[in-house]
């Protein structure tokens, strides 16, 4: 406050002191690495990608400068609009799928006492299964005759859908698979859970709560920033939803059958920088694909402020 | 924690990191103007006959030593060229030899898929090898003609071939046998036999597909369907494309209605993905698969896990009854800027040439007696070798059903085609098969997914074509 005082009257800010300076420069002798990593290996690519979204660049020659021709081809190419809805698609059914599962683990394993970190183990360790693996795995799971999936829904009387084949069925089968690594999440949202006063709960129960009425008026609200940020970044995560569709559709599961429905937007992308060498229209596509997180991410920051609480905010 | 997500709008207006941003927005305007593709002029100058220096390295992507027959002949020609070679094994990433080309930092040898060359060479990102031809003395006479023009571009060789895959006609012999049919019905020389035989072989129970009576193996070898009805997806020149033509379509509606008959292409895909295709549960072995087109290599995949399984073999036919097959296969290629391509055109050389494949071949052939396994021969694009091996080690009389399967592999070898290289191979293969995949999918008709994917193959060769004939 003091030191903005000065400016706000006009006046010009006090010169720091020599040994506020030599703070400052350590500070920046500290962070210089990780300064340089940014601007070298983000900064300068994200740039370098802006310049090449306006080229016709194929890896191996010259780019040659085309304005914005990439940008228009983009908005005239149905194989983007339909990478992109079904993106959409996909994002809107495996985000709220994956938070509510992760705080009903989480909401579980708090329950657990001394054995949750048992669990919290055993629910993190498929987070490190290779997501090619998980592709595959998907197939066999999924099989819509022979898979493990089908066989149970059988037993309690359900006929399972082609999951891996019905274009209806391919986006739910993915989002089932992505819970394979819910774990990171609920790890998250239990750290959460723990921070929670248990005398909050303490002042609801000689209230007369119920769980129902404690978990939605205490545990919801003191838990929302961390709920918030597991949104977020999920959300960002299925945008750019890859690797598994990629192998169960495109690559190791699949040499040459692919199905349109998982033709998610980074596949697109990838399949025109790589495999057809279109990289100036590949990195226009990113860009695109930059510009729609951003929006998103931007609603979702807009809609927190009513519905995020972060301990110690004056409202 | 809010505050962290707050953008910190007081730095923009602090001169010192305003300077930053326009100081490095400039670098990056001025670097990317800088920023250069990696075709040289110098790669003219190549001297293939240059003899390697000592302590020459040759570093090698895409190439592996896995089996007796690569091993053989790598551990020959490294001797003879007497360089160190290190390998980058596993299949060729194009996305790595891309990248490391890019960056002007390219192996000196590339192994890959001969349709890749046609793009490769038209970005200038691999040397033509005509030169390299002359000067190490190999014989392009002796190889497979199919193979030779998958890697000749714009009249100019840029890769020697090796290895050749065709499809032979694979069959349950006890599902042919009680549905009282011959291998003749489902060689594809008539379809509508092909369909009155998957009819008859293939099972469905309770609502589930038990037993598939024929697998058309699409969308792969629609060039293999296209072509028993006498046409090519590609032109001889390789800059017209023919998915539209009427006999394409017609071959695409017969080899789908295969599918349609048991249920539509997703039953029979999702009951084929449920299977053990490489081992002893294969779907031949458990009575699953009544017949199908395949590669000569999986009948040593036969032969490893149900050497007692019921099967029968005889080449693929066309609608005119003559046998054909759909070549792929491997080719060598030298990148741009390779530092040693004397020392890679040597390797090649000493890699491909007659007497290094009759030696590999003569390790397998020892090694499957050892394993009490029938040799069934090696298509190694060479045409000599191939005689070679075919006369000196191939056993005269194999015991059936192998001597069938051999017999109809060198028939098939003999009688092969393939696409010619283009400068927009990967366009022009998405196109096709996405086609297909809309007709398997259910979303499109055989002819409209064809002409949509003519109008995106002929853009897309289109533009390629024309950049390639720009720069000359």
């Amino acid at each position: 406050m003091t030191a903005a005082a000065p400016t706000a009257l006009g006046g010009r800010e006090p010169r720091p002191s020599a040994r506020a300076r030599r703070e400052r420069n350590a500070g920046l002798a500290f962070i210089s690495p990780w300064i340089v990593g940014f601007l070298v290996f983000t900064l300068w690519p994200i740039l370098y990608s802006a310049y090449l979204s306006l080229t016709d660049y194929d890896v191996l020659n010259d780019p040659t400068f085309v304005g914005l021709e990439n940008y228009q081809r983009m908005a005239e190419d149905p194989q983007v609009r339909l990478a992109l809805w079904n993106t959409f698609q996909y994002t809107v059914l495996q985000v709220p799928l994956y938070v509510v599962v992760a705080l009903a683990l989480a909401l579980l394993l708090q329950q657990a006492g001394r054995a949750s970190g048992f669990f919290r183990t055993a629910f993190f360790v498929p987070k490190m299964t290779p997501p090619v693996a998980v592709g595959v795995l998907l197939l066999l799971l999924f099989n819509g005759e022979y898979g493990l999936v089908n066989e149970a829904l059988g037993a309690v009387g359900i006929d399972g859908p082609s999951w891996t084949t019905d274009p209806a069925w391919i986006k739910p089968g993915l989002a089932l698979v992505s819970l394979w690594g819910v774990g990171a999440a609920v790890v998250i949202l239990l750290a959460a859970l723990q921070d929670v006063p248990v005398e909050l709960y303490d002042a609801a129960r000689v209230d007369g709560a119920g769980w129902w009425r404690r978990t939605r008026t205490i545990t919801l609200p003191m838990i929302s920033g961390a709920l918030f940020f597991v949104t977020v970044v999920n959300t960002i995560a299925a945008f750019q939803m890859f690797t598994e569709a990629y192998s169960a559709y495109f690559g190791a599961g699949s040499s040459t059958y692919a199905n349109d429905a998982a033709l998610f937007y980074v596949i697109y992308l990838f399949r025109e920088g790589f495999a057809e060498l279109h990289m100036g229209y590949a990195s226009a596509l990113a860009w695109l694909l930059f510009l729609v997180i951003m929006a998103v991410t931007a609603v979702q920051l807009l809609v927190s402020r009513r519905l995020v609480y972060y301990e110690g905010e004056q409202r | 924690m809010r505050a962290s997500l707050q953008p910190r709008s007081s730095l923009s207006h602090r001169p010192g990191t305003a300077a930053l941003v326009a100081g490095t927005l400039a670098s990056a305007v001025v670097l990317a103007g800088c920023a250069t593709g990696t075709r040289s002029d110098a790669d003219a100058d190549v001297d293939f006959g240059a003899s390697p220096s000592a302590g020459a390295a040759l570093q090698v992507m895409g190439f592996g030593t896995g089996d007796e027959i690569g091993k053989v002949r790598h551990d020959r020609a490294v001797e003879a060229v007497g360089v160190d070679v290190t390998l980058a094994e596993g299949a060729l990433d194009p996305q790595a030899f891309l990248s490391a080309a890019a960056s002007g930092n390219p192996p000196d040898l590339i192994y890959g898929e001969r349709d890749q060359i046609g793009t490769f060479a038209s970005r200038g990102a691999i040397l033509p090898l005509s030169e390299c031809v002359e000067e190490q003395d190999i014989d392009t006479d002796a190889f497979v003609d199919p193979a030779l023009e998958q890697v000749t571009f714009a009249e100019e060789l840029y890769g020697i071939p090796e290895f050749n895959a065709v499809q032979i006609t694979m069959a349950n012999a006890d599902l042919l046998s009680a549905a009282g049919l011959e291998l003749e019905d489902v060689d594809g020389s008539d379809p509508e036999a092909v369909l009155a035989a998957t009819e008859a072989m293939m099972r469905n129970d309770g609502g589930r597909l038990s037993v598939i009576g024929y697998d058309s193996k699409l969308p792969e070898f629609l060039p293999l369907w296209a072509k028993g009805r006498g046409v090519d997806l590609l032109s001889e020149d390789g800059r017209t494309a023919q998915l539209d033509d009427p006999e394409v379509v017609t071959a695409l509606e017969q080899a789908v209605a295969v599918y349609d008959a048991q249920g539509g292409f997703p039953a029979v895909k999702t009951f084929r993905d449920s299977t053990d295709f490489f081992g002893a549960g294969n779907q031949f072995a458990t009575g699953q698969l009544g017949a199908m087109p395949m590669e000569q290599w999986y009948v040593n995949v036969l032969n490893e896990n149900s050497p007692d399984a019921p099967l029968a073999f005889g080449p693929v036919k066309g609608a005119d009854g003559e046998v054909h097959a759909y070549a792929t296969g491997s080719a060598w290629a030298i990148p741009a800027g390779a530092s040693s391509p004397a020392a890679a055109c040597a390797y090649i050389a000493r890699m491909t040439e007659t007497d290094a494949w009759t030696a590999a071949a003569e390790a397998r052939a020892d090694a499957r007696e050892t394993e009490g396994l029938v040799f069934t021969g090696v298509l190694t694009g060479n045409e000599e070798a191939d005689e070679e091996i075919r006369d000196e080690l191939v056993p005269d009389d194999p015991p059936a059903p192998w001597g069938d399967a051999i017999e109809a592999m060198y028939e098939a070898n003999d009688n092969t085609f393939a696409l010619p290289a283009n400068p927009a191979d990967a366009e022009f293969e998405q196109a096709w098969q996405d086609a297909v995949n809309r007709v398997l999918n259910g979303q499109e008709e055989p002819a409209a997914a064809l002409a949509k994917a003519q109008e995106e193959a002929q853009a897309a060769l289109d533009d390629a074509w024309a950049k390639w004939d720009d720069q000359q």
